[in-house]
């Protein structure tokens, strides 16, 4: 079956059959789409050559919908274990990659979300070099799920852990937040509206890179703060140090759309999910330039120091308003309910 | 954000917050009348701003809060019939007798989280071989809308839509607090969402007859600073009227087209409160000529009861005879991921409001 018949099809429980239709689909599409080295050996897992500290991470996606302003799930596949990697200060170089894809997905969506995989994967440097497709029944799946596992070498600067975050450490967040969750959101069925709004997702393994490669042991944690958005990533700090985060409403970076959407949903920014952001907590002295190292590259440009991590021994995070108040943020518990009123 | 970062100036906000300060020469008891205005003192940090002389208490406008058990269980026996419910979002994790919505979801309960009651009349179009129920609670500020959901079906010949109804009114709640023997309100700040559906004209009488100054106001921090700053004023003057602050949505008026889709489709009786008990002619509920659009009569759930917990202290909260860190559950036997009572669901509720943001845990 040539690629274009292909395009036109449907997924079908054949599809995942481990047949000659899936011997299509992998011939066709995934092993075209990547074709490297560790596929191209056909065999039932890939050999790879490995070396002192790894990290590896592990991630399914489940986005709905699964096409978005500024990805889909493919690349969102692909970034979201790319950062978890990197998150451990290492340098992500291979995935594996899962498709459940449910039956009736239009092969053309489908063929669409490996292709992303692909350009998110050559950009953030990485090697899809294993990965499965399984066919479930109609309804049983929302037309496609996908899993993947990243593995990297550690930088060798790297020396990341919860345990080196101290008082006076400074915070740093490399964006502006809440870009994902309300894209995905202003998309919705049911509740859709317009707005320019773009998701975030990206890779930030090579800004993570650079900036080891540059202050080494004075990056004392990373953190993505992707579900649970920002507020979870400080509260998990605040709790596992035993120390108060303290950050300033006034130097969060927010966007002037997002601020306005998450006004009309009554959302709180601090608690909507990201894909292309990340919180560095460093050593005080390196604030400044950490801040215009980020801001020399086009993913860190709106990077601000949001605040400190407090002497005082006291595991929350406590917010000082902009008009000179203060709150205490706490963890989302369950989803955020958009209010009554 | 043009017409809010003007709302949320520092400086604006400090000039009033210095002039409350400069006012206030006794303590006086504030009640903020809505969820929202309690969400956005707390999440400003206002409350803390403020001279110790002014103490603010958290009202009962957390429509969230008020909606008694009984309709949750209503509501997710309409679910196990089959039924789709539709809500919104704060509504759905909130504790019935047994369980919640978001509960009864997990069971396989059809339930839908919707912004609006007219995307409830879409989905009953839709599925014409589903019966679609809009869980329509609130003040009145959610009534326009929700009687807007019934004539649109009613003009679409719709008949597999209906309405589960437990709508309350501000005045006559204000009225109960105020007759309640403990207490302790000096002023209030009006709920500055339901005056611009309602207008201010109901407050007068209010304000006359317990001599007790009513603020409308907005949300803002500056809203609020002022509002606060408008009845201190009152207070240190022996004034007792009703002022608008938030002028730039309220008129005296109300909202003339809003107000008359209520009057028809609604009318006032007596409604239960959660927490709080009977207060008569507190709310809506469907006029007789509407009764096809009421889900309690055409599922036969009138009749399901409840009974509160018994450790939950949710009225003498939503009352403002006590402060949610007063309650011994609180943070203990009760927080927003195992909660007692409503107030600890809603992000409007005085004990959400007051585990999530502020310094008393």
């Amino acid at each position: 079956m040539k690629d274009n018949n292909l395009s036109k099809s449907t997924i079908n429980l054949g599809h995942g059959s481990g047949g000659v239709m899936t011997r299509e689909l992998l011939d066709e599409v995934i092993f075209k789409t990547f074709n490297n080295p560790f596929l191209n050996t056909r065999h039932d897992g890939a050999i790879l050559d490995l070396s002192g500290e790894v990290a590896i991470s592990t991630d399914s996606f489940v986005v709905s919908p699964i096409f978005f302003k500024g990805g889909n799930i493919g690349s969102l596949a692909v970034h979201g274990t790319v950062n978890d990697v990197a998150m451990c200060g290492a340098i992500p170089q291979y995935l594996s990659l899962s498709f459940i894809v449910e039956e009736g997905m239009e092969m053309k969506d489908f063929i669409s979300v490996v292709r992303s995989v692909k350009e998110a994967a050559d950009e953030s440097g990485v090697q899809v070099v294993t990965g499965d497709t399984k066919v479930v029944e109609r309804g049983k799946g929302d037309q496609i799920f996908i899993n993947t596992t990243g593995i990297g070498r550690v930088h060798p600067k790297a020396n990341i852990s919860m345990a080196r975050v101290k008082p006076g450490d400074k915070i740093i967040l490399s964006g502006p937040l809440a870009q994902h969750g309300m894209a995905i959101m202003s998309q919705r069925e049911g509740l859709e509206f317009e707005s320019d709004i773009v998701s975030d997702s990206t890779n930030l393994n090579y800004l993570v890179r650079d900036l080891l490669d540059q202050f080494g042991e004075k990056i004392h944690l990373f953190r993505d703060p992707t579900r649970g958005g920002l507020s979870g990533v400080l509260s998990e700090i605040a709790a596992d140090t035993g120390r108060e985060v303290e950050i300033y409403e006034k130097d969060i970076p927010l966007d002037t759309q997002v601020a306005a959407a998450c006004e009309i949903l009554g959302l709180d920014p601090l608690y909507v999910a990201n894909e292309g952001l990340f919180v560095v907590i460093i050593s005080p002295e390196i604030e400044e330039e950490v801040v215009s190292m980020l801001r020399a590259s086009e993913k860190g440009r709106k990077a601000c120091c949001i605040g400190t991590i407090s002497d005082r021994e006291v595991p929350k995070v406590v917010l000082h308003s902009n008009i000179g108040g203060k709150r205490i943020v706490s963890p989302l518990i369950g989803e955020q309910l958009p209010r009554i009123c | 954000m043009k017409y809010l970062n003007e709302y949320r100036d520092l400086e604006a906000t400090k000039r009033y917050l210095q002039r409350i300060r400069e006012t206030v020469t006794k303590p006086w008891n504030i009640m903020e009348v809505c969820g929202g205005q309690t969400h956005g003192l707390i999440k400003n940090g206002i409350i803390d701003l403020l001279p110790e002389q002014v103490r603010m208490i958290h009202g009962p406008g957390c429509p969230v809060c008020v909606t008694p058990l009984t309709l949750i269980d209503k509501a997710i026996a309409l679910m196990e019939q089959g039924v789709i419910v539709c809500s919104f979002g704060d509504m759905i994790r909130v504790p019935g007798s047994k369980k919640s919505l978001l509960e009864a979801k997990a069971e396989g309960g059809d339930l839908r989280i919707l912004y609006s009651p007219l995307e409830a009349v879409s989905i009953a179009r839709v599925n014409p071989d589903r019966e679609v129920v809009f869980f329509a609670v609130g003040f009145e500020t959610t009534a326009p809308a929700n009687a807007l959901s019934v004539l649109q079906a009613e003009k679409e010949g719709l008949s597999n839509y209906s309405i589960l109804v437990s709508h309350v009114l501000v005045p006559p709640a204000m009225e109960a607090i105020l007759d309640d023997e403990f207490c302790t309100i000096d002023a209030f700040l009006g709920a500055g969402n339901v005056c611009a559906i309602m207008g201010t004209a109901e407050y007068h009488p209010l304000s006359k007859k317990y001599k007790v100054p009513v603020v409308v106001t907005g949300f803002e921090p500056l809203d609020l600073v002022q509002g606060i700053y408008m009845a201190v004023s009152q207070l240190e003057e022996k004034r007792a009227v009703v002022e608008n602050q938030y002028v730039r949505i309220v008129k005296d008026e109300g909202n003339l087209a809003a107000k008359k889709v209520i009057s028809r489709v609604f009318e006032v009786a007596d409604r239960d409160w959660r927490g709080i008990g009977t207060i008569p002619k507190s709310g809506y509920k469907l006029r007789e000529n509407y009764s096809a659009f009421d889900a309690e009569l055409k599922y036969g759930v009138a009749s399901i009861g409840a009974k509160e917990h018994s450790s939950c202290i949710a009225g003498e909260i939503l009352k403002g005879i006590k402060k949610p860190h007063q309650c011994p559950e609180f943070g203990k036997g009760c927080d927003p991921s195992n909660p007692l009572g409503a107030p600890m669901v809603s992000s409007e509720g005085a004990c959400a409001a007051y585990y999530h943001f502020s310094e008393t845990l």
